[in-house]
């Protein structure tokens, strides 16, 4: 039997667990999944779901990984399941990380492909933040499996499912739930937030300076964009850590991201490389930027870019 | 306080990674090593945490020989002592990971450990809830902002605009990101002492990993070519025309 792991998020079912949900029948057998809290047995029956393994403990709906993790490794082995599958999200990997550790059982995660070989599955994951990868060989059971949701789109089953909902108890002590969450505090936007920017502006070494972002803030504002450095940037202190694009900050996806001043190191390029195009301004022509930009300019930014104001500025007409 | 912290020795990739003839590891005879970000800024909330409350930051790492260079790098920045389990191996998952430093700290009292969330390379994001499960102490993960109340860590990690907020006994393992702190620079001192400072060296067995390592792969590249707008600000009309065929202007 393969169990699915599925997430919910407000009452609807997440695409990475559709994701998640459609490469479980490589594996063979019934396919089962299992939600913590309510969840909507409904919509799993196209992903051809027999079964709906319930775990009906109110407290669960609270997210609470220690406890999470002991209901899902009490699933597994009651179900006697021989893979686990689920989308690679921060909670999925944390609850599978702690059921893995109480039964001592290998855990494959951000997997991009799988393949099943006899008593072993092939896989290939995401590593250096996506720029690389490494092929590997999960053996043992039960497997456990997180897929990257960008690697595996949804697809539903040839034949669905009945998708028959079981409670199924488990033995949590209030102690398992030391960990949950405790609150929430609201924190405050202020201005286009980086992750969701049609229009990016970053900085890196070659900005020089903290004060040298004026101008790019001077450039997002015409365009509507936000501003993002580099981790040369946000290690130099020019600018705050929640403005670093790159594998430890943010990922950015917008229409144009113009990278000024900024080599291309790896760290960076994996938080930009959804950007539908890339202008990369740079006086270096070896810079590896050049390699992955779709648009190109050769030399100094401090030039260029308040040229570039002026004629932005005479199209705004301000 | 009593804080082991736990780091990995990463190569330092810059722009570009050629791999092993073998295909097995990335070619690094051309390149530096550093601590993995995320637990660079691990050490840097251990020392911050022990010169307000006392106590002593152990460092520990799982690698090489040369990984002896981040160990004496952080005790240089103010780290009491470090541990090294000594492994060429590079068939180390996270089950085996885990194992071994539980092995190595079983004997040892610790109010707080800290790790990075994921590591650089690797990003297996399960080292650290495994080491807080296989002791049995509470663990909160992508930590950014780490406080001390009344004997409990409050841990906040970003949720999107939000932030989750956890409350743990202590002892507890803590993974943190980058952002919660800006790492220092080792002192020149540090930097001295920590060269004459005792290593505890621990050579370790085989390895018995659950996912074996077979090999690594590049990705495919694009082979998309740039289009180049021209040199410095004789550029600009290009740049303007590029940004309005794009949409944005």
């Amino acid at each position: 039997m393969t169990l699915v792991y599925v997430e919910y998020q407000d009452g609807a079912l997440t695409e990475a667990s559709q994701s998640a949900l459609s490469v479980a029948s490589m594996f063979g057998g019934p396919i089962h999944a299992m939600a913590l809290g309510s969840a909507d047995a409904e919509v799993l029956k196209p992903y051809g779901v027999e079964k709906v393994l319930h775990v009906a403990d109110d407290r669960l709906n609270t997210y609470a990984p220690g406890a999470a993790g002991k209901a899902v490794h009490q699933v597994i082995s009651s179900q006697s399941a021989e893979t686990v599958v689920a989308a690679s999200t921060a909670s999925a990997n944390e609850i599978l990380s702690r059921a893995a550790a109480l039964g001592d059982w290998g855990f494959a995660s951000a997997c991009t492909e799988l393949s099943v070989d006899g008593d072993v599955v092939n896989l290939t994951r995401a590593i250096w933040g996506g720029s690389l990868f490494q092929e590997a060989q999960l053996t043992g059971s039960p497997k456990l499996i997180t897929v990257d949701p960008n690697a595996f789109a949804p697809q539903q089953a040839t034949a669905p499912g009945a998708a028959e909902v079981e409670a199924v108890s488990v033995a949590l002590d209030d102690a398992d739930f030391v960990d949950q969450l405790k609150a929430v505090e609201k924190g405050e936007q202020q201005g286009i937030p980086l992750a969701s920017a049609k229009v990016v502006i970053g900085g890196g070494r070659g900005m020089g300076s903290e004060e040298a972002f004026s101008i790019l803030e001077e450039l997002a504002g015409l365009l509507n964009g936000a501003v993002g450095g580099s981790r040369v940037a946000t290690n130099n202190g020019w600018r705050s850590h929640s403005d670093q694009i790159g594998q430890t900050g943010t990922q950015i996806g917008p229409d144009v991201y113009i990278a000024c001043g900024i080599s291309g190191a790896i760290q960076h390029m994996v938080g930009c490389k959804n950007s539908k195009n890339i202008i990369a301004i740079n006086k270096d022509a070896e810079a590896p930027i050049f390699q992955r930009a779709s648009h190109g300019v050769l030399g100094d930014l401090h030039e260029i870019l308040p040229a570039l104001i002026e004629e932005v500025k005479k199209v705004k007409g301000v | 306080m009593d804080i082991l912290v736990c780091i990995k020795r990463v190569p330092d990739t810059g722009g570009r990674v050629n791999l092993t003839s073998d295909n097995r590891q990335i070619d690094t005879s051309n390149m530096e090593f550093t601590i993995s970000p995320h637990e660079e800024c691990a050490v840097e909330e251990a020392i911050r945490i022990t010169e307000e409350q006392g106590g002593e930051v152990t460092v520990l790492a799982l690698g090489p020989e040369g990984t002896t260079e981040q160990l004496r790098e952080s005790i240089a920045k103010g780290a009491t002592q470090a541990i090294l389990l000594q492994s060429d191996d590079d068939n180390w998952d996270a089950h085996a990971t885990a194992h071994a430093i539980i092995n190595a700290v079983k004997d040892k009292k610790f109010d707080l450990i800290l790790m990075g969330n994921e590591a650089a390379d690797l990003g297996q994001y399960q080292v650290g809830p495994r080491v807080a499960t296989m002791l049995g102490v509470p663990c909160a993960t992508g930590v950014k902002a780490l406080q001390f109340q009344d004997g409990n860590a409050i841990a906040k990690r970003q949720d999107g605009n939000n932030w989750a907020v956890f409350e743990l006994p202590l002892p507890a393992v803590v993974t943190v990101k980058e952002g919660i702190n800006k790492p220092r620079h080792p002192s020149l001192r540090g930097i001295m002492a920590a060269k004459r400072a005792p290593l505890e060296q621990i050579a370790m067995d085989a390895p018995a990993p659950k996912m074996v390592h077979k090999g690594l792969k590049l990705p495919q590249e694009s082979g998309d070519q740039v289009t180049m707008l021209g040199e410095g600000a004789a550029a600009v009309p290009k740049i303007m025309e590029t940004l309005k065929e794009l949409g944005v202007l």
